[in-house]
């Protein structure tokens, strides 16, 4: 669709790797990348604030951790995304996922898949955090039940899982 | 859902530039204020020029004792750089606490500047080390101190038609202090309340150079001059850097809101400045001996 008086195109195809798997869809350019995730079924993307503090909403993309609500879709074109369902899920979870279910690190739930991302773009960057780079590693993401310190315990337990796994995560 | 916009996606600086001068459009960077914005109180139809591509604005070049910072490096390539802690010490303490690490991966350093915000976390540092802006257009190149940049609550000196090209200063000298400290309601993710830059140079055992700027404090991000000429030719006592607080604190002109109360804040500017400065000359005296 372009636009008749300034001849710009209005909106966009764009090719978005999600989790290995090339998706096609036609977007405005105002639209986010948590909005086309959901829309392609990522639910597991989640919406909270809608204005980069809160966290739920991110994802990786090309590796590095983003509040998908702040990225425009386009921006993500020939890009790869994961999610947490990327990550591992049933019979295949990744040692973050399993970590936080040993450790009670999930309360209500809603906080976790962009916790486990923001912890999976920490462990990347730093195999062996102290207790302050995993605060600072998560201090784009807000918990209203945990108070943390389970969280905490759980990717300190994951990254000693992933470093004797031979430190790929 | 964000009202609608047009969004530019130029491939090049030339481009970029061009089609600022020719269409009234706002250049859109990490998005992390602007998008939000948007969200909560923007009018559908603007225009935007996405600077995403334009890959020539990112990365950090040290030349010699000069850092030349592209507009578009984020708050985290400023952590990822290596010679960063020597160039500016109080610039890397603030990418530490600025806001989340996903706003990091996507903030830059134009888009905290040109925003003009009187709690923008990466001002006080780069006016703690007497940075320049340069700004560019179709027509041209201009730089200029930060300090002369910044005009008012949410003014500055950035035209239309331009870019913020790059950030550069000086490293400060061997025998000096560079600290920052954020005063906020927790330690990620907040909004600044008090935030303090110092920058003390000490030659023979006296101070001969002072910098001390102030965030959230004033409608705009500011240095403290009056406070730091206190500091020039002498050893820094007890009595000479608690004069010098009281004095940054007097200049001040902070706000009550949600955060904070005025009262506390201009509290905050001098117990703060105290400590920093007290911290600055035991380092940099420290330095001296070794």
């Amino acid at each position: 669709m372009t636009d008749k008086k300034t001849g710009m195109a209005r909106e966009k195809l764009v090719n978005i790797h999600v989790n290995g798997t090339a998706c096609e869809i036609t977007v405005p350019a105002w639209r986010t990348l948590l909005e086309v995730l959901r829309e392609l079924g990522h639910v597991e993307v989640k919406c909270g604030c809608e204005k980069g503090d809160c966290g739920a909403c991110a994802v990786l993309l090309d590796g590095e951790v983003v509040d998908s609500c702040l990225t425009l879709a386009w921006n993500a074109d020939r890009r790869s995304v994961m999610t947490v369902q990327g990550l591992g899920g049933p019979g295949k979870a990744h040692p973050l996922q399993t970590a936080f279910i040993e450790h009670g690190g999930a309360q209500c739930g809603y906080c976790t898949p962009g916790m486990i991302l923001a912890a999976k773009a920490l462990l990347d960057d730093i195999p062996n955090p102290s207790l302050d780079d995993i605060k600072r590693g998560l201090s784009g993401n807000l918990c209203r039940c945990t108070g943390y310190t389970r969280i905490f315990s759980a990717i300190r337990a994951a990254a000693q899982a992933l470093r004797q796994e031979g430190g790929t995560s | 859902m964000l009202p609608s916009f047009e969004l530019l996606e130029p491939h090049s600086l030339d481009e970029a530039l061009k089609m600022l001068a020719t269409s009234e459009a706002t250049p859109l960077a990490g998005g992390t204020n602007l998008l939000p914005d948007l969200r909560a109180h923007g009018r559908a139809g603007r225009r935007f020029i996405s600077l995403a591509a334009l890959d020539q604005l990112r990365g950090v070049e040290h030349k010699g004792n000069r850092v030349i910072m592209g507009g578009s490096t984020t708050l985290n390539d400023i952590l990822r750089d290596p010679l960063m802690p020597k160039a500016a010490p109080s610039l890397v303490s603030m990418a530490k606490v600025f806001a989340g690490t996903m706003i990091r991966n996507a903030a830059t350093i134009a888009g905290n500047i040109c925003y003009g915000s009187p709690s923008a976390d990466a001002i006080p540092p780069l006016l703690s080390v007497d940075a320049e802006v340069t700004l560019t257009s179709a027509a041209g190149e201009r730089t200029l101190p930060l300090d002369s940049f910044l005009l008012g609550y949410k003014k500055t000196a950035h035209q239309p038609d331009e870019l913020l090209k790059t950030v550069a200063w000086t490293i400060p000298a061997a025998d000096s202090a560079n600290l920052f400290y954020k005063l906020g309601r927790r330690r990620g993710d907040a909004i600044t309340v008090v935030g303090v830059a110092v920058t003390v140079v000490i030659e023979s055992g006296s101070c001969s150079k002072a910098r001390i700027a102030l965030g959230s404090v004033a409608p705009t991000v500011f240095r403290a001059k009056e406070a730091e000429n206190i500091l020039i030719g002498g050893p820094l006592t007890a009595a000479t850097i608690d004069q010098a607080a009281l004095t940054a604190a007097q200049a001040s002109r902070p706000i009550d809101d949600i955060r904070a109360s005025a009262e506390y804040r201009r509290h905050a500017v001098h117990m703060l400045v105290r400590r920093l400065l007290t911290q600055a000359w035991q380092t940099s005296g420290a330095k001296q001996h070794d």
